[in-house]
C-alpha cells in the first residue's frame, strides 16, 4: 500500500477502469414501477400475519412484569385447565442460548433462569384461538426473587453487581479504546481546542407491520417458519442451534415485510418458540405480536451519551478528533458490539483529520436490548460531530458550509482508521443544498425564530465482513431461464419495502435485454434461494446487485454464444435489449430472447447459473477493524429550514434540502423515496421519538418500564408534521458498485438531526446538544446563562488500554503496534 | 388480576350472524362477538389486505369506507356491521385493473413496504369521493390519521395528485424526480 | 393483535330501552357511542364490561332541533365530523366546530361522537397501558390498584380530562340532558364533570348522556379554541384553551369564560380571570397579559400526559394570550 500523506489521507492507486460505467441503459436509471408494486397497491401481497393455514393454533407469550428478577417457579396448571388451551412451553425447552452475534450468545427463547426486562418472555401459551391464549397466558404464574434494577449506563457502571449477564466485565458488555495516532499530543500544539458534551436519545423503528411467524411441518415433515425478518439465514442458524435441528430440516421463509428499519434484523425469540410448539402439537403455529411488544423486541438506536474533544489549526482544519461513547445497550448483546464500535468507525470518512482517538462502551441495563437502526450507531456520533463542527465554524468566524467542503476527504482515500474510500461525493452534495437553499444569502438573516443549518454524513455500502467469519460469499444469486423466454432469480435477500425485489429484477433484466416485469422472483427462502445475508447495513444494493449481475453475465454468455452460432458472428458481436438477441453491428438481425434460451438449451442443456459476491478484503487489520470497512460509501447533505418560537420553544422545520451521492440511481423514484424517508425518520427522531423508560419510585416500587410503547404514545411524525423537502442526486457511478450504484436507504437520515440542531442555533442563538430537540431543551437552553441545553460532562468509564494504530501517513500496515496475541478464528466452512 | 378474566355472561361465546355487503357482495357469515370489523375481514372473509398495526385506532392501516365514510376497522365491533356495505382496498380494483388511484401509487413511489398502503388508499378515495380536486393541504388533513413510516408521505401526496387527475379525465403526472447533480464523487 | 374481550352487545333502538338495559344491567354494563374510546380501553383491559350497549341504533341520539336564532340541541352520537362541517355550527358557534375538528384524525372524527368525546375517559400515562404495562408497575388506582402514581401520596386520582369540545361546551354556557328509566337531567355542560380523575363525570349510575344544547350567541359574542399537542393531528390535548368573550359596543369586554381543557381532570373553568377581563380591552397587551397569568394559575398539569409539566404551565400562559388576541383581532 502507497502511503504518501496528503492531507491527513493517503491517496491509493487508481481504480482499474470499468467498461460498464458509461454504457447507455434499458432500465436502470428509468423511472419505471417497481415489480412489487401491484400486490402493495392492491393489498394481495401476503405479509406474515397474512398468512394461515388449516388447523392453525395461535400463541401468546408471558412476559416478565418485573425488570430484573430470578425465576423461582413458572405454574402453567391452571393455563393448562383453560378449555383450548393446547399447550404450554416454558424456559426448560430452550436451555440453548443464541444471539446474532457469535460473541453474543446471551438469550434464551424463553427465560431459563433469569428475566433481565419488563417484557422478557417466560413462557408461551398455544391455543385454539389468539383470545384464549391470551387468557391462558394470564392464568400462568410466574414466581420471581427481584434483583436491583440496573436502570442506566451509570448505575451499570456503578453496580457490577448484580451482573445482568455472566459475561463482560460486572455490567460492562464490552468497551473499546484505539489510539490513530496520538490526539493528545495534536490537541496540544491545536490553535484551538473545542470539548462538548453530547446525548443521544434511543428510539425505534416502528416500523408499521407488527412482527409475525406461521410456524409448520410441511407435508414432509420439515419444520417451516415463515417470519418477517430481515435476515433469514441468521435466523436458520440460531433456531437449528436451539432446536437441535439439522439446518437442513429447517426451512425460513422471510415474506415481504411492513418495513424494517433494522428491527426485524435479529433472530427473535418469539420466532423460535412458534418453531417449538409446531413441533410439539404437530399444528400450525401462529403469533402476531401486539405493537407494545413490537417495542420488547426493540433493537433499536442506543441512547448514547458522548464526549468530543478535537483540535483545530489557524484555520479549523482538525489536527486532532477524540471521541468518547458510552452505549445503554438494553438487557441483551444483540448487535451492540457492533453498533459501539460503529460509534467510532465513520467518524474518520467525511472530513480530514491528521489524528483520531476513539473510546467507546456499552453497558446492559434492564430494558428491551438496543441494536441496528436505520444508520447503525452512526448517527449518534455524526449528530455530535457535525454540531461541533458548527461550533468550531461559529467560533472561528467560518462559513460551515464553506468548513466542510475545504475539509471533505479527496477520493481514493484511507482514513485515519484505515477505512479505505472510493468515490466521494461530498463536495457536490453540499454545494447542491447550498445552492438550492440560498445558504450563503440567507444564513444569519432570516431573522429572530428562522434559521437555518447544514450539515454532512457518510454511510456504508455493506458491511465488509458477515457476521459469523467465513470465506464464502455474501450474497449468491442463481438464474433459471426457460425456453418460453423466462427467467426466474433465485435469491435469499429479503424485501422490506426498501425495493430490493426491484432492484434484483431490474439488474437481471438490464443485462439480459429484458423487461424488469419479465424477471420472475424467488427470494428470501433458505430452501429454494441462495444465501444472501439479508436486509441491513445497506448492503443489498450492492452485494445482492453485484451477485445478480454476475449470474445475469453468465447467463448472457451462454447465450451469446448460442445465438451467435446462429448469427455467423463472434460471441462478442451479439447484444441484448428489447426482449431480442441481436448482432449489434446489424441490429435488425438477430432472434427472440425466447429463440436464443431455445439455442442455448439445445446446445449445452438446461440453463441454470449462479452468480455471487464477497467484499473485497479492507485494508484495517487490526482488531475491532472489521466494523466500519465497507466496498464503497455514500455521502449525504442537507440543510434545513426551521421557524422556532422563543416563547414557546416549539420547533417547526419548514424546508429540508438534501442531496445524496448515490453513485447511480437504478430508479429514481424508488431512490427518492428512500431519500425522504430517511428524511423523514432522521426528522422524526431530530423532534420527537424517544425510547424512553420510566422508573417508579424505588420504596413504592422496582417497576422499570416503557412510558408508552404505542403507535399514540411513541411520537412519529404524521402528515401534518413533515415539511416538504427537495432533492438532489450526485451522480457519479462508484466502481465497485452495480453499474455503479451505491446505497440510499441510511444514509441520508443522518444529517438531519444535526443540520436541525444547527438551525435552531441560527434561529435563536442556542445550542441543543441533544436529541430530540424539544420544546423543553429549547426554553432550557434560552433561559441557561450558557445558552446551551445538553449534558453537563461525561461519566466516568474505565477505558482498556488503547490499541496503537498508526494512520496510514504515519507509517504501519494497519495492524496495531500493540496487538495483543489473537487465537486463530474459528472459520465456518473451509477454505478452498 | 381476577377482575380483568371476564366472568362469561351467558351466550357470550356464541357466534354472532352477520350479514354484511362486502366491496359489493352479500356476505352472511358466524363470527366470535368479541370480534372488530378488522378480524372478520382478516380471519372470517380472508380479506387480508386490510392491515393492522396497533388496533387502537393509533395508526390509520385498517381504514376501510364503512357506508362510504372513512373508518378504522379496529374498533368497529363486527356486530355493530349488520346490514351495512364495506369497502375494503379489494373493492378498489375495476375488474383485473389497477383503479386511478392504484396505478397512481405505484408509479409515483406511494407505496414502499406497502403496509400502510391499503389505509392511504381507502383514505384518499374517500378524499376524492368529496373533493375531486384537493389541494396539497386539503389531501395532508385527509391523511392525518395513516401513519406511514417509509416515504416521508411526499410521493403519497403526488400519487393522489395523479390519480385525482385521472379520475378527472385529465393526463397523469409524470413521477417526480430529483435533481440529478453529474459527476461529483471525484471531487 | 389486540383484541376485546368477550362481552355481550346490547342493541336498543329506543333511548327508553338504552336507559333501562343500562339500569338493569348495572355496573357490569357500558354505553358505546362511537367506540373510539371505550374499544381501546376494552382492549387494553382498562375497562371490562360483560354488557355493551350499544347506541348507534337509538335514532333518538342522532336528532337535531332548534337553530342558530333559539339555540340548537344536538343529539349525543352526532359525529364529531359533522359538526366540524356542519354550516349551522361553523356559523354560530365556530369555536365548538374547530374543537370538534382538531379531535383524532379523520376516520376517528367519522366515527366518534360528541357524547362520546364529553364522557371521554380521563387520561394518564400509568392508566392507558395494556393489562400486562399495569401489571408490571403494580396498577394504579383508577383501576384494580391503590396508589395514583402521578402523586403517590395523594389520595385521589389525577388522570386527565382530554377532551377538545368540553371545554368548549363549558365556555360556551352549554348544558346537557342526561336520560335514565327515571326521564331527563339537563344541567349546565360544566355541571357535567367532577373533579376527580376516577368519577369525572356527575352522570349517575344507568344515565346516558342525550343531548347537548347550544345556547343562541348573543350580538358582540366570539369564542376560540386553541388546542396544544405534539403532533399535527391524532394526539389527544396536552392543553385545551376555550374563551368566549362578550364585547360592548365600545370594545370592551363586557363578559368573559375562560375555561382550560387537559390541565386537570376536569375542563377548568378560569374564573379569575374570566371576572378581570370584564370591563378591559382585548387589545391591550397587558391586560392580555394579566389574564394569562391568572387563567394559567388553575391550570395544574401534572407529569401523567405528553410535555413536561413545567413546561405546560408555561405554555398555557402563552395559549391563553394567543387565544385573547384572537378574540381581539
Amino acid at each position: 500500500m502507497a502511503s504518501e500523506k496528503e492531507g491527513g489521507t493517503t491517496t491509493v492507486p487508481a481504480r482499474p477502469g470499468d467498461e460498464a460505467q458509461d454504457r447507455s441503459f434499458h432500465s436502470v436509471g428509468k423511472p419505471i414501477r417497481r415489480v412489487d408494486a401491484r400486490g402493495k397497491v392492491t393489498g394481495e401481497t401476503r405479509f406474515a400475519d397474512d398468512l394461515s393455514l388449516p388447523g392453525m393454533l395461535h400463541m401468546k407469550l408471558k412476559r416478565s412484569t418485573v425488570p430484573h428478577a430470578r425465576i423461582l417457579a413458572v405454574d402453567a396448571t391452571r393455563a393448562l385447565a383453560l378449555p383450548g388451551v393446547r399447550a404450554v412451553l416454558t424456559g426448560k425447552e430452550f436451555p440453548v442460548p443464541y444471539g446474532i452475534l457469535p460473541v453474543s450468545q446471551d438469550e434464551n427463547a424463553l427465560c431459563t433462569d433469569k428475566v433481565r426486562f419488563v417484557g422478557d418472555p417466560v413462557a408461551a401459551v398455544v391455543a385454539v384461538d389468539e383470545l384464549t391464549a391470551e387468557e391462558g397466558a394470564r392464568l400462568v404464574e410466574v414466581k420471581y426473587e427481584p434483583l436491583t434494577t440496573i436502570g442506566s449506563p451509570e448505575e451499570a457502571l456503578r453496580n457490577p453487581e448484580p451482573q445482568i449477564h455472566a459475561y463482560g466485565k460486572g455490567n460492562i458488555h464490552r468497551s473499546v479504546a484505539f489510539d490513530f495516532g496520538d490526539v493528545p499530543g495534536a490537541i496540544a500544539g491545536a490553535a484551538h481546542v473545542f470539548e462538548d458534551s453530547f446525548f443521544y436519545q434511543g428510539n425505534t423503528h416502528l416500523p408499521l407491520e407488527q412482527h409475525a411467524t406461521l410456524a409448520y411441518l410441511d407435508q414432509n415433515g420439515l419444520l417451516t417458519i415463515s417470519s418477517s425478518t430481515q435476515v433469514p439465514h441468521y435466523l436458520h442458524r440460531a433456531a437449528s442451534k436451539v432446536l437441535g435441528l439439522p439446518p437442513a430440516r429447517v426451512r425460513i421463509i422471510a415474506p415481504p415485510q411492513g418495513g424494517g428499519f433494522g428491527g426485524k434484523t435479529d433472530p427473535f425469540n418469539h420466532e423460535i418458540v412458534a418453531g417449538k410448539a409446531a413441533l410439539l402439537t404437530g399444528r400450525p403455529v401462529k403469533i402476531a405480536l401486539t405493537r407494545e411488544e413490537v417495542f420488547f423486541c426493540h433493537r433499536g438506536r442506543h441512547p448514547v451519551q458522548m464526549r468530543m474533544k478535537t483540535g483545530v489549526d489557524a484555520e479549523g482544519r482538525i489536527l486532532g478528533h477524540s471521541v468518547e461513547t458510552l452505549l445503554d445497550g438494553g438487557a441483551y448483546g444483540s448487535y451492540g458490539m457492533a453498533s459501539m464500535h460503529y460509534t467510532g468507525a465513520l467518524e474518520t470518512v467525511t472530513y480530514r483529520m491528521d489524528r483520531y482517538r476513539f473510546r467507546g462502551c456499552r453497558t446492559f441495563t434492564n430494558k428491551p436490548p438496543c441494536g441496528p437502526k436505520r444508520g447503525h450507531g452512526t448517527p449518534q456520533p455524526r449528530f455530535g460531530l457535525e454540531v461541533q463542527i458548527d461550533k468550531i465554524c461559529e467560533k472561528l468566524g467560518i462559513d460551515p458550509a464553506e468548513w466542510r467542503i475545504r475539509n471533505a476527504v479527496p477520493p481514493d482515500s484511507v482514513t485515519a482508521n484505515w477505512m479505505k474510500v472510493g468515490t466521494i461525493g461530498l463536495v457536490a452534495c453540499l454545494e447542491a443544498v447550498v445552492k438550492a437553499s440560498g445558504w450563503k444569502e440567507r444564513r444569519g438573516k432570516l431573522g429572530r425564530g428562522r434559521g437555518l443549518g447544514i450539515a454532512a454524513s457518510s454511510y456504508m455500502c455493506g458491511a465488509g465482513h458477515p457476521i459469523y467469519f467465513n470465506d464464502m460469499p455474501h450474497s449468491g444469486v442463481q438464474l433459471l431461464l426457460d425456453r418460453g423466454g423466462g427467467v426466474t432469480a433465485y435469491c435469499g435477500s429479503t424485501e422490506v419495502g426498501q425495493g430490493s425485489d426491484n432492484v434484483l429484477a431490474l439488474l437481471i433484466a438490464e443485462v439480459l435485454g429484458v423487461e424488469p416485469a419479465d424477471v420472475k422472483l424467488v427470494t428470501g427462502d433458505t430452501s429454494l434461494t441462495p444465501i444472501d445475508l439479508g436486509s441491513y447495513s445497506s448492503r443489498v444494493t450492492l452485494m445482492m446487485g453485484n451477485a445478480a449481475i454476475d449470474a445475469a453475465e453468465r447467463a448472457r454468455d451462454r447465450l451469446a454464444i448460442a445465438a451467435a452460432q446462429k448469427l455467423g458472428i463472434p460471441p462478442e458481436r451479439v447484444g441484448f435489449g428489447g426482449g431480442r438477441v441481436f448482432d449489434v453491428s446489424d441490429p435488425g438481425t438477430g432472434m427472440t430472447f425466447a429463440e436464443a434460451v431455445v439455442r442455448a438449451e439445445s446446445a449445452g442443456g438446461t440453463v441454470g447459473v449462479v452468480g455471487s459476491y464477497r467484499p473485497p478484503p479492507p485494508p484495517a487489520r487490526y482488531k475491532g477493524g472489521g466494523v466500519g470497512p465497507s466496498p464503497a460509501y455514500s455521502y449525504s447533505a442537507a440543510v434545513v429550514e426551521v421557524e422556532a418560537d422563543e416563547t414557546t420553544g416549539i420547533v417547526r422545520p419548514v424546508k429540508i434540502w438534501v442531496a445524496h451521492d448515490i453513485g447511480r440511481s437504478l430508479n429514481p423514484v424508488a431512490v427518492r423515496g428512500q431519500v425522504v424517508g430517511s428524511v423523514y425518520m432522521g426528522l422524526g427522531e431530530a423532534l420527537m421519538e424517544e425510547q424512553a423508560f420510566k422508573r417508579l419510585p424505588p420504596k413504592l416500587s422496582s417497576a422499570l418500564v416503557h412510558v408508552g410503547p404505542s403507535m399514540l404514545d411513541y411520537k412519529s411524525p404524521l402528515t401534518l408534521d413533515m415539511p416538504e423537502v427537495e432533492c438532489f442526486l450526485v451522480e457519479d457511478p462508484e466502481p465497485s458498485g452495480p453499474f455503479g450504484a451505491k446505497e440510499v436507504g441510511q444514509g441520508p437520515l443522518l444529517p438531519i438531526p444535526p443540520a436541525l440542531a444547527n438551525a435552531v442555533h441560527d434561529a435563536l442563538g442556542v445550542r441543543v446538544d441533544e436529541v430530540p430537540v424539544t420544546p423543553e431543551k429549547v426554553m432550557a437552553a434560552l433561559r441557561s446563562p450558557s445558552r446551551r441545553c445538553g449534558p453537563e460532562g461525561f461519566p466516568v468509564v474505565p477505558w482498556p488500554e488503547a490499541l496503537d494504530v498508526p494512520p496510514p501517513w504515519e507509517g504501519g500496515d494497519g495492524n496495531a503496534r500493540n496487538e495483543p496475541p489473537r487465537p486463530p478464528k474459528k472459520k465456518e466452512g473451509v477454505r478452498p | 388480576m381476577g377482575g380483568s378474566l371476564v366472568t362469561l355472561p351467558a351466550g357470550a361465546r356464541d357466534k354472532i350472524r352477520l350479514a354484511v355487503t362486502v366491496n359489493g357482495e352479500a356476505r352472511d357469515l358466524l363470527a366470535d362477538p368479541y370480534k372488530t370489523l378488522l378480524e372478520v375481514l382478516r380471519e372470517d372473509l380472508g380479506l387480508t389486505g386490510t392491515k393492522h398495526g396497533c388496533e387502537l385506532g393509533e395508526c390509520g392501516a385498517c381504514a376501510v369506507l364503512l357506508d362510504g365514510e372513512l373508518q378504522l376497522s379496529c374498533l368497529v365491533p363486527a356486530v355493530e356491521c349488520e346490514g351495512r356495505q364495506v369497502t375494503t382496498v379489494e373493492g378498489l380494483k375495476i375488474g383485473p385493473e389497477l383503479s386511478p388511484l392504484q396505478e397512481a401509487f405505484a408509479d409515483h413511489g406511494g407505496s414502499q413496504c406497502g403496509y400502510c398502503t391499503s389505509g392511504m388508499l381507502m383514505a384518499a378515495t374517500w378524499l376524492l369521493g368529496r373533493k375531486p380536486d384537493p389541494t396539497r393541504q386539503e389531501i395532508q388533513e385527509a391523511l392525518a390519521g395513516q401513519l406511514c413510516r417509509c416515504t416521508g408521505y411526499q410521493q403519497i401526496y403526488e400519487a393522489v395528485e395523479s390519480g385525482a387527475r385521472v379520475l378527472r379525465g385529465e393526463k397523469p403526472l409524470p413521477p417526480t424526480l430529483s435533481t440529478v447533480v453529474e459527476g461529483g464523487g471525484h471531487g | 393483535m389486540m383484541r376485546l374481550p368477550r362481552f355481550r352487545y346490547h342493541a336498543p333502538r329506543l333511548l327508553s330501552e338504552a336507559a333501562a338495559l343500562l339500569a338493569d344491567l348495572g355496573p357490569e354494563a357500558m354505553p358505546l357511542a362511537g367506540g373510539t374510546d371505550l374499544l381501546p380501553n376494552m382492549k387494553r383491559r382498562q375497562q371490562t364490561p360483560a354488557h355493551v350497549v350499544g347506541l348507534r341504533g337509538v335514532e333518538a341520539l342522532s336528532a337535531r332541533s332548534g337553530d342558530p336564532a333559539r339555540g340548537l340541541t344536538l343529539g349525543a352520537m352526532t359525529r364529531l365530523a359533522s359538526l366540524e362541517q356542519d354550516g349551522q355550527v361553523l356559523a354560530a358557534w365556530p369555536a365548538l366546530a374547530r374543537a370538534a375538528g382538531l379531535v383524532a384524525s379523520p376516520p376517528l372524527r367519522n366515527m366518534a361522537t360528541l357524547g362520546g368525546n364529553l364522557c371521554l375517559d380521563t387520561r394518564c400515562t400509568y392508566y392507558d397501558q395494556s393489562e400486562p404495562w399495569r401489571a408490571s408497575i403494580g396498577y394504579c388506582m383508577k383501576r384494580e390498584g391503590e396508589v395514583c402514581w402521578v402523586a403517590p401520596g395523594s389520595e385521589r386520582c389525577w388522570a386527565v380530562s382530554s377532551s377538545d369540545t368540553a371545554p368548549v361546551l363549558c365556555a360556551l354556557g352549554a348544558e346537557v340532558t342526561l336520560t335514565s328509566k327515571a326521564g331527563d337531567r339537563r344541567i349546565p355542560a360544566q355541571a357535567l364533570f367532577a373533579d376527580d380523575g376516577m368519577q369525572y363525570l356527575t352522570r349517575r349510575p344507568g344515565e346516558i348522556l342525550s343531548a347537548i344544547h347550544l345556547p343562541p350567541p348573543r350580538p358582540g359574542e366570539k369564542a376560540t379554541y386553541l388546542k396544544l399537542r405534539r403532533r399535527g393531528s391524532i394526539d389527544f390535548p396536552v392543553l385545551g384553551v376555550a374563551a368566549r368573550v362578550k364585547l360592548g359596543a365600545g370594545g370592551a369586554v363586557e363578559e368573559a369564560h375562560l375555561v382550560l381543557g387537559a390541565v386537570g381532570s376536569r375542563p377548568q373553568a378560569a374564573e379569575e380571570a374570566s371576572k378581570f377581563l370584564v370591563g378591559k380591552r382585548l387589545g391591550d397587551a397587558e391586560v392580555v397579559a394579566e389574564a394569562s397569568r391568572l387563567a394559567s394559575q388553575v391550570a395544574k398539569p401534572m407529569q401523567n400526559t405528553d410535555f413536561g409539566l413545567a413546561w405546560r404551565k408555561q405554555a398555557a400562559r402563552e395559549w391563553v394570550a394567543r387565544a385573547l388576541r384572537e378574540l381581539a383581532g
